[in-house]
């Protein structure tokens, strides 16, 4: 379908995009690689009056080496997460995500950002940042802020940003080379969303896991960390079946949807097959 | 009405668009080139595959306005006088049936080549996963793949 008309700007900086996001009121949206907008559009389920396109905003693109932490644009795209050596480097579990996401096409428009601030449920980036204790960044027409990744998503599609508000960056904690990850996500046909995913993160020391962080997509409104499976992981032997045991509580506290993918108790077994495996990845048994 | 620049196949287009225009769109009813068909509503099936400055996109999930200024490859500027490499895998290896899906087939599978010339099966089952086929059962389209890529297609 055609969508609705609606005005569009592609401003040349931050602030002028905010100028026009804030200008807009209520019915302004920001529109990054579109790929979730433009669906939405196209089947005239929003109605946004005004586009604020941040297509033109090159400095909000790309990956930056910031000490002990990654910053990476908001608009960088799902291939460059991909394809990018420091995000390989210091945090592979988010290449690793990125990967799964839609299929090459999406991938090449598709950005960090919109997958964030869109908040989809079954969307797989929010919870890896989740999982990385990442930090949104964002600039409104009161400035700058930076919100964590656990205070970032509230509900079903809505995120702790004000309306004016940009997401710019994302700010990533580097992890050493003594942390393995894994995200498994659970699809019965290619190219589709998560049914359930999990981002694991395992350190290990001496055969024992030191520190294990976990975050569930698909398992509730927002992304979740299973804070009972890392409380168990932490201190286990690093051994196929310790992590299996330490799985076992992947559900408790979630509430995960019940859609024609499967049921919520279908969807609670899944969290914990796949969290034993992601978690033995992680862990590299 | 925005004012646009885009480079299609080779030729530079001027053209004032509504924003809401689809690149789909733009390319088959503006400047009339019906070789990439739409397919769907929901940005799954991949039958408007262009190359966008070189890369893989659904020409129904960008707008008009957001490839101002680009250089878009469509798959009727594939060809240079004979077929491009990968067209004649497709024709050699009958990869194809009703056709529907093929122009977005072809364009997904020069992007996916380019970024790995030399895919394993498995390789070329996922670069081809935003492309749906009701047709094939895709077997022969992944040795039409494979074919052009011993072809040393890199382009
Ligand atoms: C066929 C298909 C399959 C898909 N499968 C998956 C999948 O398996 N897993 C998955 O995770 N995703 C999937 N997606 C969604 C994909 O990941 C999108 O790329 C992503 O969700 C949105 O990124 P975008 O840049 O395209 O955002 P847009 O579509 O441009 O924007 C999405 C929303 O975020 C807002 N927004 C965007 N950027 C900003 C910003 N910087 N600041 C503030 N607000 C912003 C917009 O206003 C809009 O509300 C799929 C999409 C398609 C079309
Ligand atoms: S027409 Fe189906 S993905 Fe574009
Ligand atoms: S040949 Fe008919 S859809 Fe692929």
């Amino acid at each position: 379908m055609i969508p609705a008309k609606f005005d569009y700007v592609r401003p040349s900086s931050v602030g002028d995009a905010v100028s026009a996001l804030a200008g807009g009121g209520e019915d302004a949206k920001v529109i990054a690689g579109g790929q979730s907008l433009l669906p939405l559009l196209r089947l005239r389920l929003a109605y946004p009056e005004l586009l604020v396109d941040i297509g033109g905003l090159d400095e909000l693109c790309g990956v930056t080496d910031d000490g002990d932490h990654l910053l990476i644009g908001a608009r960088t795209t799902h291939y460059q997460l991909v394809h990018d050596p420091l995000i390989t480097e210091h945090c592979g579990l988010l290449a690793q995500a990125a990967g799964t996401v839609a299929d090459p096409a999406v991938r090449h428009r598709g950005t960090l950002g919109g997958s964030i601030a869109h908040a989809d449920p079954a969307g797989d980036l929010p919870a890896v940042v989740l999982a990385l204790d990442a930090t949104m960044i964002a600039t409104g027409p009161a400035g700058g802020r930076e919100i964590p990744a656990g205070e970032f998503f509230v509900d079903y599609l809505t995120t702790a940003l004000a309306p004016g508000e940009i997401l710019t960056g994302i700010r990533v904690p580097k992890l050493g080379a003594d942390w393995g990850y894994r995200y498994e996500k659970f699809h019965r046909t290619a190219q589709a969303w998560a049914i359930v995913g999990v981002a694991a993160l395992v350190r290990r020391s001496d055969g024992h896991v030191a520190e294990a962080r976990v975050g569930l997509t698909n398992m509730g409104s927002v992304p979740i960390r299973a804070a009972a499976v890392e409380t168990a992981a932490a201190g286990a032997q690093a051994s196929p079946e310790a992590l299996r045991e330490a799985a076992a509580g992947a559900d408790e506290g979630t509430q995960p949807p019940a859609d024609l993918h499967g049921a919520p108790d279908y969807r609670r077994h899944l969290a914990r097959v796949l969290t034993g495996r992601a978690l033995e990845a992680a862990a590299g048994v | 009405m925005t004012h646009i620049t885009v480079t299609v196949d080779g030729v530079k287009y001027v053209d004032q668009v509504e924003p809401r225009l689809l690149l789909v769109h733009y390319l088959r009813e503006v400047i009339g080139k019906t070789g990439t068909p739409i397919g769907c509503d929901t940005s799954n099936c991949g039958a408007c595959t262009v190359l966008m400055d070189g890369q893989s996109v659904k020409s129904c999930s960008v707008l008009a306005v957001q490839a101002d200024g680009s250089d878009v490859t469509t798959i009727e500027g594939l060809a240079n006088g004979e077929l491009h490499p990968v067209q004649r895998a497709f024709h050699e290896e009958h990869a194809l049936q009703c056709g529907y899906c093929t122009p977005g087939m072809i364009m997904a599978t020069t992007d996916l080549l380019r970024d790995n010339p030399h895919p394993t099966e498995e390789e070329i089952r996922d670069g081809l996963e935003g492309n749906l086929c009701r047709c094939t059962g895709y077997e022969n389209i992944v040795r039409a793949v494979k074919r052009a890529a011993e072809a040393g297609v890199t382009q």
